[in-house]
């Protein structure tokens, strides 16, 4: 197969309420750095991939809103519903097609403008479970408690990742929530559904991020250091609750082994130097980390409170402070894969890490995790 | 934001979307739910190829990809498999329920997957993965996943 | 190195404007079925699943993630493309690149609507920027009415012109088991029939419909075990015209001129009326089935009512348009562009039945949708070079 690579990034501020901006202002911001970080006009991208969601952005056809200031006017243009992660795969995808060599992809959402209670409880089944209302927060509290039950994980655990996740903000000017925080602070924080403190849980947020793939014919012909995609994989696991053991997530493990396969990744404890995955609530990092290989099942908790984790630490998670500090949904993902690229470039500024030669970055789709998508990027070829 | 926009006010409209539905059920869920309504029964279905029993019931099993023709009754115990509690009133919780609201996914005996319901005449310190509960049905029913009232503890 | 790649199996459900007897994962899953019976494959050996509606239709958010029971997504990749009604095009566009890409030997792509269960107006109001738009935009048939009334000023169209459209499309039906409306309809018909919105009335303008349609595409390295006479996919392209409704071109459909010029140009088709043998358009009402093949480049601009009058695109015609029976016929939105891609498809493979146009080369697919968005897909016989 033919390579890509990642040349050029944008992020937008994320914030608790962009008031002033609509979803074009946003991406009209995110667009302009990526091309500006790529060194490359608009002319220069032959075609486009939005990403949205017409629920979070209450209308339908949700990329039409951001169609222009993406600048797909008069481009090949299509758009992915879900995590950013899947619209840069799709736009991954385009670029080795044969049709297109550059791709910009673009990934979007406003939380401030909606009930995210009401938005996430729309991804119930209307027919079984949806007038019992749950939504997101109780749903992933519901899976927390299985996996706390299963591995003996306490609230000072899961408090652990909040306190490095928004004291890693304060590096990282983009975050919203830069917080110094003890794990007492998160245990008195609100209860919203047990075990899940409010400090456990990510906000939802604005924000807009744009990220700019290439074929390996064209990677080096503009003026950015490519960041090349190693191997990359996504999968979907059963829909109901009592079809799957929420302790575990089986899509997660199937995606990242796939993308390591691909990468050529045998040991992925030595080879990945950074993580930037889908902390939504705070119990979901360490989740992730085990199912990904990255620590044994149930252990992740220790090795967080040894420090393994830091950002001075020999596997940083999070460095950017993850979506504990800013979740905007549905750009989420591609704020992790842009984030890698800026550490793998050595561009991170003041939460940039030593060692950053590859790096992970992962999404999230539907509940508790249902959905996963793992990215391997690396600095070498 | 540029200076252009200095000292203009941002405006904010309010709206909401309101697009009515109303769901088919299918005769799969139809059968469910008359069975639960009428007879205070719950089934299920049974895959014929490996076996797995379906709760809520598919038409296909989503494993084998076959049609599950066999249906079968479900007891109306389980064990808590996992649960969950609100205490802030969110938004998406129904008017007639007041925190702290308790979820659970319940393994009733005869079904190989778990279903979602609440769990009540219990105070939520109580509650342990792996306990025993039963269903109660509500007083009056119109054929919805609310015909069962909630689940209660089983000595 | 890219790879080529060919539609290899499809399957629709038999669409009809209710289907109670089924949820929407039923309903996906029926069409899944068909579409492994006709490739001859098993779910085993999908590599991955692309599925799209419009959400608002259904009220379900995360359809993806929602419809695996039905898809046969569980444990495998599963993404969602939406562009409005354009989705079901779309989705065969980004079948066509996941495979091109190598990334995946064989793709299962489904799109499917329940319009039955919302009000499908209220929704696709909410497709219109809130602050400048929505207030006074009324649905999808305002928009078409302004490109129609434009259309007439600029070439001295009538109804009577498009009304030809409404007949040969419900004409083409009647060979078409799967599509909703099967009754032949006269011009008198359509001219009677209520106004909706003039110049449009309401036997110009689709049905709303349940139904799903899925296709499976798959690589060169394995198309051809699969299925001895794959549909070759030539080309893909999108364009959307605008954001605001302002923005248009009224009277011409801009995103098709452009879409087509580059697919045509791609492919080295000079003269399309000549070298296309069939076209399933996505023709939301009767009227684009004018305008829209002017802009495809078919005929000269105001040429079209006279070259649909003289029977071209009939059955047995010249250049045979939606011999499916098309979008008036039959309207499961999120489905639609993609059974324009089956169908397409099944001309190309021969397994069009009644509906058969004969030694088909060539044949277009397309979308429409929301922002006057067009898809579109060039299928071939041959091997693509």
């Amino acid at each position: 197969m033919d390579r890509a690579a990642i040349i050029g990034v944008g992020m937008t501020k994320v914030e608790k309420s962009k008031v002033r901006e609509t979803f074009a202002d946003m991406a009209w911001e995110a667009v302009n750095k990526a091309l500006a970080d790529a060194g490359m006009t608009i002319d220069d991208i032959d075609n486009v991939v939005t990403t949205s969601s017409d629920f979070w952005d209450g209308r339908t056809i949700s990329c039409m809103a951001v169609g222009d200031a993406s600048g797909a006017a008069d481009k090949n243009v299509s758009c992915v519903e879900g995590d950013g992660t899947y619209g840069a795969f799709y736009g991954y995808t385009r670029a080795l097609s044969g049709s297109y060599k550059t791709t910009l992809v673009t990934g979007h959402s406003k939380g401030s403008q909606c009930v995210s209670s009401l938005i996430t409880n729309a991804s119930f089944d209307p027919i079984y479970d949806r007038e019992l209302g749950m939504d997101m927060i109780t749903a992933c509290a519901m899976q927390a408690n299985a996996y706390m039950n299963r591995t003996g994980l306490r609230p000072e655990d899961m408090a652990m990742v909040s306190v490095k996740n928004h004291g890693n903000a304060f590096k990282n000017p983009l975050a919203q929530l830069p917080m110094n925080i003890t794990v007492p602070d998160v245990i008195k924080s609100e209860m919203i559904a047990d075990p899940l403190h409010k400090l456990d849980c990510s906000p939802v947020s604005d924000g807009c991020c744009a990220v700019i793939i290439a074929h390996e014919s064209v990677a080096t012909k503009f003026k950015q250091k490519p960041v090349w995609i190693r191997g990359l994989s996504f999968c979907t696991d059963s829909f109901f609750f009592g079809d799957r053991d929420l302790a575990r997530s089986n899509a997660l493990a199937e995606a990242a082994n796939n993308a390591y396969k691909i990468a050529g990744i045998k040991d992925p404890k030595k080879e990945i130097d950074i993580v930037e995955l889908y902390d939504a609530f705070t119990y979901q990092e360490l989740l992730w980390l085990e199912e990904m290989g990255l620590a044994d099942y149930g252990k992740a908790a220790k090795l967080l409170e040894a420090g393994k984790f830091n950002m001075d630490g020999p596997l940083p998670v999070n460095p950017s402070g993850g979506l504990l500090a800013g979740h905007p949904v549905i750009a989420a993902g591609l704020y992790r894969i842009a984030e890698v690229v800026m550490q793998l470039r050595g561009d991170a500024g003041e939460h940039q890490v030593k060692k950053a030669k590859t790096g992970l970055a992962h999404g999230v789709n539907g509940l508790c995790g249902q959905s996963h998508c793992v990215w391997i990027l690396d600095k070498e070829r | 934001m540029s200076d252009q926009f200095q000292g203009i006010e941002p405006m904010v409209y309010q709206s909401k979307i309101n697009v009515p539905y109303s769901w088919w059920a299918g005769d799969t869920a139809t059968r469910f739910f008359v069975a639960l309504r009428d007879e205070k029964k719950i089934t299920a279905t049974k895959c014929g190829a490996c076996g797995k029993v379906f709760l809520p019931p598919r038409k296909v099993c989503p494993l084998c990809f076959t049609e599950n023709a066999e249906w079968v009754n479900i007891s109306d115990e389980g064990t808590v498999l996992t649960f969950s509690v609100a205490r802030r009133q969110l938004a998406a919780i129904p008017q007639d329920r007041k925190v702290p609201v308790i979820w659970c996914l319940i393994k009733l005996d005869g079904a190989d997957t778990a279903m979602l319901h609440y769990l009540d005449e219990i105070k939520p310190e109580d509650v342990t993965i792996g306990m025993r509960v039963k269903a109660v049905f509500s007083e009056k029913r119109k054929g919805t996943i609310r015909d069962i009232s909630h689940f209660k503890p089983v000595k | 190195m890219a790879k080529r790649v060919a539609i290899v199996g499809t399957g629709q459900t038999f669409h009809k404007s209710h289907r109670p007897d089924v949820n929407g994962q039923e309903l996906i899953n029926e069409a899944v079925q068909r579409a492994l019976a006709d490739a001859n494959l098993t779910m085993k050996d999908i590599n991955a699943i692309l599925i799209g509606n419009m959400d608002h239709f259904e009220g379900i958010n995360y359809v993806d993630c929602w419809s695996v029971d039905g898809s046969g997504g569980v444990m495998k990749p599963v993404i969602k493309i939406t562009t409005g009604g354009t989705t079901g095009a779309s989705l065969a566009v980004g079948g066509y690149h996941m495979v091109g890409s190598g990334m995946f030997e064989k793709v299962l792509i489904i799109g499917w609507e329940k319009n039955s269960e919302s009000d499908t107006t209220g929704a696709i109001t909410t497709a219109f920027d809130p602050v400048w738009d929505r207030q006074v935009f009324a649905g999808a048939i305002s928009g078409l009415a302004a490109e129609a009334q434009a259309y007439m000023a600029r070439y001295g169209a009538s109804d009577r012109d498009a009304a030809r459209v409404s007949v040969r499309d419900r004409k083409h039906a009647m060979n078409n088991p799967h599509a909703q409306l099967r009754k032949e309809i006269s011009l008198e018909d359509v001219l009677a029939s209520p106004m909706l919105a003039d110049p449009i009335h309401l036997l110009d303008v689709c049905p709303r419909t349940d139904g799903a349609c899925a296709v499976i595409m798959a690589s060169e390295d394995i198309a051809e075990k699969i299925c001895p006479n794959p549909d070759w996919l030539w080309g893909t392209g999108a364009r959307h015209s605008y954001a605001y409704l302002g923005d248009c071109d009224w009277g011409r459909l801009t995103s098709m001129e452009r879409v087509a010029k580059e697919i045509f140009k791609k492919a080295g088709i000079k003269e399309p009326r000549k070298e296309l043998d069939v076209i399933e358009m996505y023709q939301p009402y009767s009227f684009a089935g004018l305008i829209w093949i002017e802009d495809m480049g078919i005929v000269g601009y105001g040429e079209a009512p006279q070259y649909v009058a003289d029977g071209n695109t009939d059955m047995g015609g010249e250049l045979p348009i939606n011999p499916s029976g098309g979008v008036i016929a039959c309207n499961p939105i999120g489905a639609t562009g993609l059974i324009r891609c089956a169908e397409a498809a099944m001309q190309v493979m021969g397994k069009a039945d009644a509906r058969q146009v004969l030694d088909v080369n060539f044949a277009v697919s397309t979308g429409f949708g929301g922002c006057m968005w067009t898809d579109m897909l060039l299928h071939g016989k041959k091997k693509p070079n």
